[in-house]
């Protein structure tokens, strides 16, 4: 049967039944992997809908008649090589050979239900229940194959997808044991494989997406076609809270082959091609009446400040107000500017609607979330909607929202063709959800070299790494509420931005972990002690010890008192689980306040290492991508209109831009597998801030450290 | 003014008949089914619509399709020959250097055209070269070594 045709129950999962016949020819086996809701709840910032609960999403695996073994997540490819380590997962606990098995990633319809690929929990998160169910697939198949031989399960070997009972020289694949029949069967307690078997995992086959990728066949959203597809290009507003005025399109709808498609202020042309459908909207004459908020990315720090909601304290602990008493308190206040994602791959997304059933290929990371929205826009229930997300270019928490995608289904809705709409750049920076501007105020006391209070209050950034790991007696860590600060109120209901804000690759930890470790460094300067020596001596956790020492030993730190003049500096950071230390040679140009970020070297210890290689990657491109947030990313606004429009004028790091990078895994065998993909960028910043701090005496408290800023510091200084 | 243009597409001749005035990326995506050059930012700023035309690397997005008339037009769907992936494409997956991909094709095409006049380019002529090529998410050093290596690996088979 076609996949469309599949029933759904009411919570959205696909029920067994549904799910074979979905699943065509071969059989797949499903397993019982312990109670999932507590893994499945989507971190509090990111819970914009409740998810739905399934009660069936442990159907990953289908070992088909062909002898492959086809793995199926609900979660998607952005880049970050979760297609390759989630293969590795299921080799090693498979004992299957990793060439053999076909992922298939983000279709609603075929994949388990899941919450999204974000906040770095691909691994801890679906790799943990991933892992379970896999185990639990060889124990049912070793089961089977000793039915079949009529011996002891204990006496029967498996290797690559092979089972052999050597006493008695007979040998089966999971292809020949399973042929095609059903099965479904439930074991309790399977353990799993101790590090210390591992073959696939800790070692860095080939991506799977890599030749795809280097041919041009891999498919990105805007790549699929389908037969009578047509593109669209939306009329967009001048700004943010803009409202139409007037508008005339009798020019654009006399262009031959151009259609103008109209539903109140939602006003579209479609074209057959694309640049086509660029120059039709250049045709139509539009007017705005635009806001005057007086809101502009200066001014917004004040607005923050005056407009947040009184800030609640998460955490506090000894008796803040004596130590005040005793302690020289230094106060001071850090800031950091919106900043947008800008993936190389802007929100593209193709609709059709067939027989009451819509189809969404779409470059997203919420692929059953987007689902849902798609199904409340157009009406329709869930499961007559069907996202497939074919390789996406980019994320980093931008593709976490499905407006794109609801613009072309309701699109497709309204003419009866498949619409494919590609947003432009410029769409793609203005309705980005920017990671918030945001404010940190830190007031400390010191006594005898050592800290004895740290009062830290968070506006608008959110909670995420604001409590400080430090060890100090007195402390109070105070934060907007999560409901204001961040990316729930869609609507913008409380006031605080301008704009759309959401999550960016670390939500929350940039900011605060470069208000924390600037605050250090001013810290150790201050009592004349090297930094690292300064951090060392207030930390007693033995895993962020571990990554600062092994960090600053690959660098070859030299101890001194900042500034120095070396251009040095360190951070060090923590995202859940893993944790980050990193070490930064910067050179500063005093006459044009440019900063050259020349080495980076980074260490991360996020458990046991699936892929060594793959967390290479990760890591380095967090330090790529630390430097731009670093020194250059900043969305300039005024008045609800965004200057970022093209990457002149929000400028992403370059080739010439990139420092020699250096990463050193601090593998921790006896720990699950925790997320890479973010946790290292949120150090970049305040190292390089503490390197120019190094080298030149002038201390940066807002981000981007732009060389306009570090001319001013200079000047200071 | 819609006319037909000839040229030659991965080695192949191509005609189409199309408004001359539109650009070379959209007439390859859109009428030619072909897409591996992507569109990123439309004004020649991030480099992934990059192909070839003649020996000179081009964004795609900005040239309209009358300059290709006559013309050799090389992408990425083009540059395996005989079954067996080019030099700089198998350096790519060496290299681990890429990510999303969605800028590889790009970067690819713009240091083929780098490898036809420079055989053995230094580090800081790769920079140089390919400094208007952007990637978002992997990390630019891998790229620059892959370059590298494909340099090291064609003139190994030139020779």
């Amino acid at each position: 049967m076609k996949p469309d045709e599949a029933t759904l129950t009411e919570n959205g999962a696909l029920s067994r039944r549904d799910f074979l016949k979905i699943g065509g020819t071969g059989l797949v086996v499903f397993f019982w992997v312990g109670p999932l809701d507590a893994f499945q709840q989507p971190p509090q910032p990111y819970a914009e809908a409740p998810p739905s609960t399934p009660t069936d999403f442990n159907a990953f695996l289908q070992i088909r008649p062909d002898g492959r073994v086809t793995c199926m997540v609900g979660r998607v490819e952005l880049g970050q090589g979760l297609q390759t380590a989630a293969a590795q997962l299921v080799a090693e606990e498979l004992d299957f050979p990793y060439d053999s098995i076909d992922m298939v990633m983000g279709d609603t319809d075929v994949c388990p239900w899941d919450v999204g690929t974000f906040g770095s929990q691909s691994m801890r998160v679906m790799g943990a229940i991933l892992r379970a169910a896999t185990a639990e697939a060889r124990a049912v198949l070793l089961q089977m194959a000793a039915e079949k031989f009529n011996a002891p399960v204990e006496r029967l070997q498996v290797s690559d997808g092979v089972i052999t009972d050597p006493a008695q020289g007979k040998r089966i694949t999971y292809g020949e044991l399973v042929q095609g029949k059903r099965i479904e069967r439930h074991l309790t307690k399977v353990p799993l494989k101790p590090v210390s078997a591992f073959k696939a995992m800790g070692k860095s086959p080939q991506r799977k997406d890599a030749l795809d990728k280097v041919t041009g066949k891999a498919k990105f959203a805007g790549d699929i076609t389908v037969p009578g597809m047509v593109y669209a290009r939306i009329l967009r507003p001048p700004a943010h809270g803009a409202k139409l005025k007037s508008v005339d399109t009798s020019a654009a709808e006399k262009m031959a082959g151009a259609q103008v498609v109209r539903d109140g202020d939602f006003i579209a042309v479609i074209c057959g091609r694309p640049d086509l459908a660029d120059r039709a909207l250049a045709l139509i004459k539009a007017e705005f009446d635009r806001p005057q908020t007086g809101l502009d990315d200066k001014s917004i720090f004040d607005h923050i400040l005056k407009n947040a909601q009184p800030p609640k304290v998460m955490a506090e602990s000894g008796t803040l107000a004596d130590a005040d008493k005793l302690a020289n308190p230094l106060e001071q206040t850090y800031f950091h500017s919106y900043g947008a994602h800008a993936p190389i791959e802007t929100q593209s997304a193709l609709a059709m609607i067939e027989g009451g059933k819509a189809t969404v290929w779409a470059a997203t990371q919420i692929p059953f979330l987007m689902r849902d929205r798609v199904a409340q826009a157009l009406g329709y229930s869930k499961q007559n909607v069907r996202v497939i997300v074919p390789y996406v270019g980019g994320g980093f928490g931008g593709k976490n929202n499905a407006q794109n995608a609801i613009e072309a289904a309701r699109l497709a809705k309204m003419i009866g063709k498949p619409v494919q709409l590609v947003w432009r750049r410029d769409e793609d920076f203005f309705y980005a959800r920017f990671r918030p501007a945001a404010v940190v105020k830190i007031r400390s006391g010191m006594n005898e070299g050592k800290i004895v209070s740290w009062d830290y209050t968070v506006y608008a950034a959110g909670d995420w790494g604001a409590i400080t790991f430090y060890d100090i007696p007195n402390q109070r860590t105070t934060t907007v509420p999560i409901t204001q600060t961040a990316w729930r109120n869609q609507d913008n209901g409380a006031g605080l931005h301008p704009f759309y804000v959401g999550p960016w690759r670390m939500p929350g930890a940039i900011t605060n972990t470069f208000a924390r470790e600037s605050h250090m460094d001013i810290l150790a300067s201050n009592a004349g002690i090297d930094p690292v020596e300064f951090r060392l001596r207030h930390l007693t956790d033995k895993r962020m010890r571990r990554v600062l020492e092994a960090a600053t030993k690959q660098f070859g730190w030299k101890p001194a008192r900042a500034p120095s003049g070396q251009g040095v500096g360190v951070a060090c950071g923590t995202f859940y689980k893993t944790y980050v230390a990193t070490a930064v040679q910067a050179a500063v140009d005093k006459r044009t306040g440019k900063v050259r970020v020349e080495r980076v070297v980074t260490a991360v210890d996020a458990g046991v290492i699936v892929d060594p290689e793959g967390t290479r990657q990760q890591v380095d491109g967090c330090i790529t991508m630390g430097v731009g947030y670093s020194l250059s990313e900043e969305v300039l606004f005024s008045n609800g209109e965004v200057f970022a429009r093209n990457f002149d004028s929000y400028e992403i790091p370059r080739f010439s831009t990139e420092p020699k990078t250096e990463v050193v895994l601090v593998d921790n065998p006896e720990l699950a597998p925790d997320g890479i993909a973010e946790p290292p960028i949120i150090t970049v910043g305040a190292a390089i801030a503490n390197a120019i701090y190094d080298a030149t005496g002038a201390r940066l408290y807002q981000l981007p450290m732009t060389p306009a800023r570090v001319m001013r510091a200079l000047k200071q200084s | 003014m819609e006319r037909a243009i000839s040229f030659t597409l991965n080695g192949k001749p191509a005609r189409v008949t199309v408004d001359d005035e539109r650009t070379l990326l959209w007439v390859l995506r859109a009428d030619l089914g072909l897409t591996g050059a992507k569109f990123g930012c439309g004004t020649a700023l991030c480099g992934a619509c990059t192909v070839i035309v003649g020996k000179e690397a081009v964004r795609s997005c900005t040239v309209p399709v009358k300059d290709i008339a006559g013309r050799h037009v090389l992408t990425i769907e083009g540059l395996s020959k005989n079954g067996q992936i080019h030099p700089l494409q198998a350096a790519f997956v060496k290299q681990s250097a890429l990510q999303c991909g969605y800028c590889t094709p790009g970067m690819i095409m713009q240091a083929y055209a780098l490898l036809l006049k420079n055989r053995r380019p230094t580090r800081a002529d790769i920079v140089r070269h390919m400094d208007n090529n952007l990637c978002r998410c992997g990390d630019y050093n891998r790229i620059v070594e892959a370059i590298q290596e494909a340099a090291g690996a064609t003139k190994a088979r030139a020779s």
